[in-house]
């Protein structure tokens, strides 16, 4: 039993099928890559594992639990978080408030009224959000108003958040989307470091098979809505059907 | 110090503080019987208003500057808080304590209700349900609240205190007119040094510690990690749900939060005149909330009070400029020309605030959006640039 | 029978109002994304044609005629309008008659300037802009245009009248054997605001242009990518929403004495007439407007106001609230639109 089990999830839109017979299975603590050429529902399906769509039939379990009906915060609230193709962040506050929005989400819970505390005496959150910024290489930033950062490390802060939560499942959409390869690189490595240091599971929809290629180690192949194959990276790299529908285009 | 660990917290409460206690010594620099003393400022019923609407807009800030969230109905509570501290004067008595408690109250049930239903929606959608709403209950107060078998509004004429309303704690010795414990807001001690008169009124000095307190919780909010997660909310909502964080309850307790302000500077109104009529509910009285706010400083904190002071200040000014007066201003030109300059100036003044108002109001969201403390600071800005040498980077400070 | 026939008759007129307000704040704001609270104003300025045209074409000049006495002794002051002195009486005092309709003239050239100033002039540099800033810029100008309008005509509500042939009241039952009397400019405004919506749905319909324009209310971007100018096709959309409201304005004028807070009065219950139809749906914003403007006339019988006091100042805002709490999108509106 993986972590994440999604059993024959179909949606349509209008006349689109989008998504159908889709069955996928991540595993604890591996990193799992779903890929496939543009139109092949990989937004589709992740939209549909965070609450912002939900299925026409078929089952989505995190831990044995159901996430179809939930919204998107109480999905987060269980150990599901996702990181955006254009990083979402909070671009009126600094960096440091932005990584304490997420501490006092998962102490707190999705509501709690401090109304006359002052944010900065809470030192448990504050030290947790200083924390984290000096894991994700930001101490420098924290006072910087967060809007006004690079994209890489608007996404860095992204994750930094996202982690912070302490997930079980961080769900990445296409993260290194219009980088420069230097940003890349630097995700590619945030990345590797998060999976080898952390309990936690990763699954990512991506486009570069570079980035695919050096993190993975389970993917699967989305076509027309419908996963194609399932496989570690080596075999998915000499399948003759995953060339003809996916790798053949881009070579 | 009080919970303020941001030393310029602590120094805008001071000024503030200052600002309002001094009001009748600041307001009132000119002589009495010079030609300036029309624009003193330092009677009792215009102080009032000044810190009653700033109240208003405090807390309308702490809806629309933190949330982004722009209620075109907030008059709706202030007059909801009017009715119900009347009410009170006619079923208890004239102490204000109970009728501000009871405005609170229900201000603070009004909004809960709207917010609960027009926060179901964002943006455009909310602020035509607020609209609506604001409407609606200028409506149900000027007719149908008020028909013979339920009068709770008294229509047009305005809700006020009659003879033989019960009053059942009233006794003989307290004061005909709203007071605290006795202590009528209508008593003024005047003082006279040399030329100039001071008036120290009570109902002003109680409004203007109202304000001190309710300005000190906005200072908490803000400062606090629910104020952050307003902002938050105003700046990314999605981020937030995908934070794991309800936006919904966090929108409507600043609603609510906002609707009580709103209602207690409706309470206050009462108090200083006991009568609650169906107009402060108006969309135009909402618009002028927005606009004290926004001419202010949308999201700051000092922001509301200088844009309702500012308002209040020039509504009166202006109101009182007539043809009289504009002829003897430019009495010193010659003839054409002086009846020219009347004749441009006078559509804007007296009866004409309204169109200064409207005016005002465009000219500040087209060019200065962020009000009067980010012209301030602008100002400040160019000044301190001015003096320095060029190559010092200009440093952006957050808006205060 | 006759009864609900007549209740829904009166609703027509108000409805036509609310329909024709709701036409054009659904197609600005469907083309532009703009919410334009302005739009009453421009409602109130059609209005404001007609009490002009009538206005001007009374202006006359004063002839003393010494034959006639006045009741002081005094030689007759007689004023003879520039109108009749130049077109002869007869002809002069049926152009004066028939100032409201010839208003239209007048209306139709003055609200498209007003409306390709303002867009150009002021909502042009709002798009980026939030929405919040839209709103209270609008707003403003709303405010600037209402009491620039209270300073030259004041305060109090102006009589127009309609023409001496289209006062009075017909007996529409008569045709069906029932009493139904009906004021016949009433008949006129409902014909007339029928003509102007089926006018806006063919030409969106029928030409290029309103192609055009259809395709970018659905997807601005991919129209603007084909090489279209679309802004440009926007700033003449608004400008005919605006004579949509202007006429809307003119012909209701001797319905309702126009005075300055009319627009306003009219915005906020067309907003709600908007919402209720479904944001960015035009057979929606003209739907709700005829549905509310019946249900108001209905809530103002006797019978339900003595029911329920007052319910006829309220109905529409309760029927908002229940279609927005049951069905958010409003009775017409459109998945994706305004969602935020």
């Amino acid at each position: 039993m993986g972590i994440l089990e999604v059993k024959d999830v179909g949606k349509r839109f209008g006349g689109l099928q989008a998504l159908s017979d889709v069955n996928l299975s991540v595993k604890e603590n591996s990193v799992h890559a779903i890929i496939g050429p543009n139109g092949a529902g990989k937004s589709t399906l992740l939209n549909c594992l965070v609450g912002k769509l939900i299925p026409d039939t078929g089952s989505v379990m995190f831990d044995g639990q159901s996430v179809l009906g939930r919204v998107p915060h109480e999905i987060n609230q269980m150990g599901i978080s996702r990181v955006f193709q254009t990083p979402e962040i909070f671009g009126d506050l600094t960096v440091l408030e932005n990584m304490m929005i997420p501490c006092f989400a998962k102490r707190d819970g999705h509501f709690r009224m401090h109304a006359v505390r002052n944010m900065m005496a809470d030192r448990e959150i504050v030290e947790k959000a200083e924390a984290m910024l000096v894991d994700m290489n930001m101490a420098d930033k924290k006072g910087m108003h967060s809007a006004s950062m690079s994209r890489g490390d608007k996404r860095r802060l992204e994750i930094g958040m996202c982690l912070a939560q302490e997930p079980r499942l961080l769900l990445l959409d296409e993260p290194t989307a219009g980088m420069a390869r230097a940003d890349t690189n630097n995700t590619i490595d945030l990345l590797k470091q998060i999976s080898d240091e952390r309990e936690i599971t990763i699954a990512i929809i991506e486009h570069d098979m570079h980035v695919v290629f050096s993190l993975a180690n389970r993917i699967t192949v989305l076509a027309q809505g419908t996963p194609l194959v399932e496989d570690n990276p080596e075999n998915i790299r000499g399948n003759p059907k995953v060339r003809e529908a996916y790798l053949g285009e881009t070579a | 110090m009080l919970g303020l660990n941001n030393k310029k917290d602590f120094t805008l409460l001071l000024v503030v503080a200052a600002l309002t206690l001094l009001a009748p010594f600041v307001l009132n620099p000119f002589p009495s019987d010079s030609a300036m003393a029309q624009f003193n400022a330092g009677y009792p019923d215009l102080m009032q208003r000044f810190v009653i609407f700033g109240i208003f807009a405090v807390g309308f800030n702490i809806l629309f500057g933190l949330t982004g969230y722009l209620s075109f109905g907030h008059a709706a509570f202030l007059g909801v808080g009017s009715y119900a501290s009347v009410w009170m004067f006619k079923l208890l008595s004239y102490n204000i304590v109970p009728a501000i408690l009871l405005a609170v109250v229900m201000a603070s049930i009004f909004a809960l209700l709207i917010g609960y239903v027009s926060l179901r929606r964002s943006g455009i959608y909310f602020s035509i349900l607020t609209l609506a709403f604001a409407q609606m209950s200028f409506a149900l107060a000027y007719s149908v609240l008020s028909n013979p078998k339920f009068n709770l509004t008294n229509g047009e004429t305005g809700l006020q205190v009659y003879a033989n309303d019960p009053q059942v704690f009233h006794r003989a010795g307290l004061p005909d007119v709203p007071h605290l414990f006795g202590l009528s807001m209508r008593s003024t001690y005047t003082m006279d040094v040399g030329a100039w008169s001071f008036s120290f009124n009570v109902g002003y000095y109680i409004s203007a510690i109202v304000l001190l307190l309710v300005f000190y919780l906005a200072i908490r909010i803000f400062r606090s990690p629910f104020g952050m997660m307003l902002r938050a909310i105003k700046s990314n909502q999605t981020r937030m749900s995908y934070t794991g964080l309800n936006p919904r309850p966090y929108t409507l307790a600043a609603f609510v939060i906002s609707g009580a302000y709103a209602g207690l500077a409706g309470g206050l109104m009462a108090a200083m005149d006991p009568l609650a009529g169906a107009e402060r509910m108006q969309w135009t009285a909402s618009g002028e909330v927005v606009l004290m706010t926004i001419l202010g400083g949308t999201g700051t904190l000092i922001g509301p009070i200088l844009g309702a002071g500012f308002i209040k200040y020039f509504e009166n000014i202006f109101s009182k400029i007539n043809d009289t007066v504009l002829h003897q201003w430019f009495a010193f030109m010659p003839d054409g020309m002086e009846d020219f300059m009347v004749f441009v100036i006078k559509p804007f003044v007296g009866k004409g605030w309204n169109l200064t108002l409207g005016i005002m109001f465009m000219l500040v969201v087209i060019f200065l959006p962020g009000g009067l403390v980010e012209g301030g600071q602008r100002l400040g800005k160019w000044i301190k640039n001015r003096g320095k040498s060029k190559d010092s980077p200009a440093k952006t400070e957050p808006a205060e | 029978m006759d009864a609900i026939l007549l209740q829904i008759l009166n609703g027509l007129d108000k409805g036509s109002a609310y329909a024709l307000i709701a036409l054009g704040l659904t197609l600005i704001f469907g083309t532009l994304g703009v919410v334009n609270f302005a739009h009453g104003a421009l409602f109130m300025l059609g209005a404001f044609c007609a009490v002009t045209l009538s206005k001007l074409l009374q202006l006359s000049f004063v002839t003393i005629d010494a034959t006639k006495k006045d009741f002081l002794g005094n030689p007759l002051k007689v004023e003879t309008p520039y109108v009749e002195a130049w077109f002869g009486p007869e002809i002069g005092a049926s152009i004066i008659d028939w100032a409201v309709p010839l208003s239209i003239l007048l209306a139709i050239p003055v609200m498209i300037a007003v409306g390709l100033i303002m867009e150009r002039g002021l909502i042009k540099h709002f798009y980026k802009r939030e929405h919040a800033d839209q709103i209270l810029v609008t707003f403003g100008l709303a405010i600037v245009l209402q009491e620039v309008i209270k300073y030259y005509f004041g305060a109090n509500p102006i009589q127009t009248p309609p023409p001496d042939a289209l006062t009075g009241v017909a007996n529409l039952g008569a045709w069906f054997g029932f009493d139904l009397p009906y004021p016949i400019w009433r008949i006129v405004y409902f014909s007339f605001a029928a003509l102007v919506i089926f006018g806006v749905f063919a030409f969106l319909q029928f030409t290029t242009f309103g192609m055009v324009v259809r395709a970018g209310m659905a997807d601005r971007e991919t129209v603007g990518l084909l090489g279209i100018n679309i802004d440009r096709r926007f700033t003449i959309m608004f400008a005919i929403a605006a004579a949509v409201a202007g006429l809307a304005g003119v012909m209701y004028a001797p319905i309702n004495p126009p005075n300055y807070h009319m627009g306003m009065d009219f915005l906020v219950l067309s907003f709600v007439v908007v919402v209720v139809g479904g944001m960015g749906s035009l057979p929606g914003a003209v739907a709700a407007g005829f549905l509310l403007g019946i249900l108001e006339s209905f809530a103002s019988t006797t019978w339900a106001t003595t029911t329920i006091p007052g319910i006829n100042q309220i109905i529409i805002y309760v029927v908002a609230i229940i279609v927005l709490l049951t069905r958010p999108r409003g009775l017409m509106g459109r998945k994706g639109v305004m969602e935020d």
